[in-house]
């Protein structure tokens, strides 16, 4: 019996992006299945942000296919993107809560504004929210500038959550914090991924934090993916790139452009 | 001679190019305020910021002017004995120039500057970012509350800065320049036409625009993080600056000539 291949939840198809003379995707391919959690690794400045603000819309790509559940969405119009963003939530990289909300309101911003919830209601979700990623309701009334980096990360991963979103980006989940709390925004992400029975794409590039929430990795180096497979097989993948960023190795094929002053 | 008008056409293609990025920028905020979901409660946070706070630095500024104007138009007429003009040059200059520029260029400096820092901090830190993923139009969240806070604010100021600058120039002339109050009021009133104050205040409405629209564009295209939002609130004052200048001019134009 032959079954029918499974459309994947995100296809990339030979993206393309540059930053005037620099190309940054230079024809990257790759897939993720429906309620599977993909990590791409890679250096900084390598294009992992970009990569992701390319499938989320905000940057649009000079060439190449994504598709959502096998539906094009380069070049859609505005109605259609916005109603695909209500599919999406996204964990960026410095939190980017709002400086002038609380954190209650920065976690019911997405009900409130972006589907016009009512404000008691979206409240209620808020703090829902705050207390599955560990917070306490006397966090709510706080301003985000009042929170450490840890706590920081726990408000932006709820508000990322608080619509019950399909598909889930993480920029650099970790980034910048103690490797506790980092072992802690893990296991929150976990957690939450399959409580929504979400897609996730994360980029990262710390290794412990992309092993633990990852059932597949991809790894970006110039602007290509030069390697993916099950996180399980990231230590014997015969690749002297992926070899030399795992091991975070000096010595490699991966060289740094480091000019003298 | 080939390599100057190249430059000069790079210069000039630039020109344009800016200028229809700004045109397409406002463009699409005032468009994004033809469809709901509409803010009042921002467009009000933001007319109460640019109007009720910038009523001191407004108000004392177009104190000192009807004050300085009074003075030098005393000592400049009286040399060819034309000092009963003080009243009647003071009413005028404040209502149709001196008021709408001096309170643009104040509100330049401090809504323009303050509003190209916020939203260029929202950029460089991926608020607005944040914002699109979260299903909500920067241009409408953002941008358009500020230009229509721009819009209706600056005329209510130079109302109230047209009243404050004429009072300066009637203390002067009153107390210093010991005019008779009541025919310092009486010069005031007898050649101040309609059209003097109206024209001051369709001007101030383009102003408060213009500042309104320098600040979220260079905020809203901001890069490179501190430096990027330092420059982008540099250029959103000394833009909006000129621009005051150079539509005050066209509309003087365009009303009285």
């Amino acid at each position: 019996m032959i079954g029918a291949t499974p459309v994947p939840k995100i296809a990339v198809r030979g993206v393309e992006k540059s930053f005037g003379e620099k190309r940054v995707l230079d024809g990257i391919d790759i897939a993720c299945g429906a309620g599977e959690s993909l990590v791409v690794i890679g250096g900084s400045g390598t294009g992992k942000s970009v990569l992701v603000k390319c499938i989320l819309g905000l940057m649009r790509p000079e060439a190449g296919s994504i598709r959502i559940d096998g539906v094009e969405t380069v070049g859609i119009g505005r109605a259609a993107r916005a109603a695909l963003m209500r599919r999406f939530g996204m964990l960026f990289q410095g939190s980017a809560l709002f400086d002038s909300l609380s954190v209650w309101e920065n976690v019911a911003f997405g009900l409130t504004q972006g589907r016009g919830m009512p404000r008691q209601e979206a409240r209620e979700i808020a703090f829902e929210k705050l207390a599955s990623v560990g917070l306490g309701p006397e966090v709510g009334a706080l301003a985000p500038a009042e929170l450490s980096g840890g706590m920081q990360k726990r408000v932006a991963l709820a508000r990322a959550i608080a619509a019950e979103p399909e598909i889930l980006f993480f920029d650099e989940p970790t980034t910048g914090l103690d490797p506790i709390m980092a072992d802690v925004i893990n296991d929150l992400i976990i957690d939450r991924v399959r409580g929504l029975g979400a897609t996730a794409i994360s980029i990262t590039h710390d290794m412990a934090s992309a092993r633990k929430i990852a059932d597949r990795i991809a790894m970006l180096y110039r602007g290509r993916i030069i390697w993916q497979g099950p996180t399980s097989e990231i230590d014997c993948s015969n690749n002297p790139y992926v070899d030399q960023f795992v091991n975070g190795r000096a010595e490699g094929p991966i060289t740094m452009e480091v000019r003298a002053a | 001679m080939i390599a100057f008008l190249a430059s000069v056409g790079v210069v000039f293609l630039a020109f344009l190019e800016a200028t229809g990025r700004l045109v397409l920028f406002a463009g699409r905020a005032l468009a994004a305020g033809f469809a709901p979901p509409f803010y009042p409660r921002l467009i009000l946070r933001q007319i109460v910021y640019m109007g009720y706070y910038s009523l001191p630095v407004v108000g004392l500024t177009a104190l000192f002017t009807g004050m300085v104007l009074a003075l030098q138009s005393y000592t400049g007429f009286a040399r060819f004995n034309a000092e009963g003009a003080v009243a009647t040059v003071v009413v005028l200059s404040v209502t149709r120039e001196l008021g709408p520029v001096i309170a643009g260029l104040m509100v330049a400096g401090r809504v323009g500057a303050a509003m190209a820092a916020e939203i260029g901090t929202m950029r460089v830190t991926e608020q607005i970012d944040a914002l699109t993923t979260l299903s909500t139009d920067p241009m409408r969240y953002l941008v358009l509350p500020r230009l229509l806070a721009g819009l209706v604010t600056l005329p209510v100021l130079v109302l109230v800065a047209d009243i404050i600058g004429v009072f300066g120039g009637f203390l002067v002339g009153t107390y210093k320049l010991n005019f008779n109050p009541a025919n310092y009021l009486t010069q005031t009133e007898q050649y101040l036409e309609t059209m003097d104050v109206v024209s001051g205040l369709v001007k101030a409405a383009v102003f408060g625009f213009l500042v309104a629209l320098m600040g979220c564009y260079h905020g809203y295209h901001s890069r490179g993080g501190a430096e990027g939002v330092g420059q982008a609130t540099t250029y959103a004052v000394v833009s909006a600056s000129i621009l005051i200048l150079l539509f005050n001019y066209f509309l003087t134009q365009a009303f009285f000539a």
